[in-house]
């Protein structure tokens, strides 16, 4: 079992590769009950909304991020607090790969903050976060 | 609901998502203005074990407690908490057209990320009261032209007034 003292800064996530597809998106966006035609009907949104293919989820990009920090954590402790932002449209058919990195650790709370990030496959950085956890013991 | 007359903490919590604001570029109306402070009714969920397994397959969760249902992953709140509306209300986008998404010249609406604070795990069976407020609009000029930002502080509790989560949700209006 991992405790705050075997959390060190620089620490690295293990990465993860994310390759939507029509059927994984339209799951999504079912689950979360969301009809916005850029994820689904491809002539709306580059026709209408200006894209060049459909547009993966913004919020999907945020949940690969709060995997990256609970698949590393498991039961060992809670994700508290956690924040994301879009920075740059994805799209179908692309390759993205989500991870992260130990910034701070902060034994006396049981706390490490964590950067985490979904980028391209060329290393651009997509969608940049933040996760505070805490852990048991 | 006597929590509701509760202070929430959500102000002091918030933080800018969209980076540095420009000056006034005059793109929103006042009476998109006017909306700022103005909350939909409190929104009241049950949370199912089936809703849960079908997000944690959507979002191809890992964990055996996400995917059998037994807990629901953080995000499964997103979606949870959206509101369901009649398909008449729907705009030509898909958008639902009521709720706090007031009228602005820019028209086409992309998720912008969001800050969470969470304070408990979600369970099959639990009961959520969310209250959603439309926080904040504020513009930019962006490197492909002029943005809307519509920030919505969500709080979510118990039906006893137990904090669950605190959100601020940022849309973007290109």
């Amino acid at each position: 079992m991992r405790s705050i003292k075997d959390i060190q800064v620089g620490d690295c996530l293990p990465e993860r590769r994310h390759a939507p597809t029509n059927v994984s998106l339209f799951l999504y966006n079912a689950a979360i009950w969301n009809a916005h035609r850029i994820h689904y009907d491809a002539g709306y949104t580059t026709e209408v909304e200006k894209h060049p293919a459909i547009v993966v989820d913004g919020p999907l990009q945020g949940d690969w991020l709060t995997q990256a920090v609970i698949n590393w954590l498991g039961d060992d402790g809670d994700l508290i607090e956690f924040e994301y932002s879009n920075r740059r449209a994805s799209y179908l058919g692309e390759t993205l790969i989500s991870g992260g990195r130990i910034e701070a650790v902060r034994p006396a709370d049981l706390e490490a903050e964590i950067s985490v990030f979904v980028k391209s496959e060329a290393g651009e950085i997509m969608t940049p976060g933040r996760a505070t956890i805490r852990s048991r013991r | 609901m006597p929590w509701m007359n509760q202070k929430s903490v959500v102000p002091e919590f918030r933080r800018e998502t969209g980076g540095r604001r420009d000056r006034d570029m005059g793109l929103i109306p006042d009476k998109a203005r006017g909306m700022i402070g103005a909350s939909d009714p409190p929104m009241r969920v049950e949370v199912s074990r089936r809703e849960i397994i079908k997000y944690s397959i959507a979002t191809e969760q890992r964990l055996k407690k996400f995917l059998d249902g037994d807990e629901a992953p953080p995000m499964f709140l997103f979606g949870a908490l959206r509101p369901l509306v009649p398909v008449n209300e729907l705009g030509p986008d898909g958008i639902a057209t009521t709720s706090l998404l007031p009228d602005l010249p820019l028209k086409r609406v992309m998720a912008g990320g969001t800050k969470t604070r969470y304070f408990c795990r979600i369970k099959p069976g639990d009961v959520l009261v969310a209250v959603r407020t439309l926080s904040d609009i504020y513009e930019k000029r962006g490197s492909k032209g002029d943005l809307i930002f519509l920030v919505y502080t969500i709080d979510v509790r118990t039906e006893t007034g137990e904090r669950v989560a605190e959100e601020v949700q940022t849309r973007i209006v290109r």
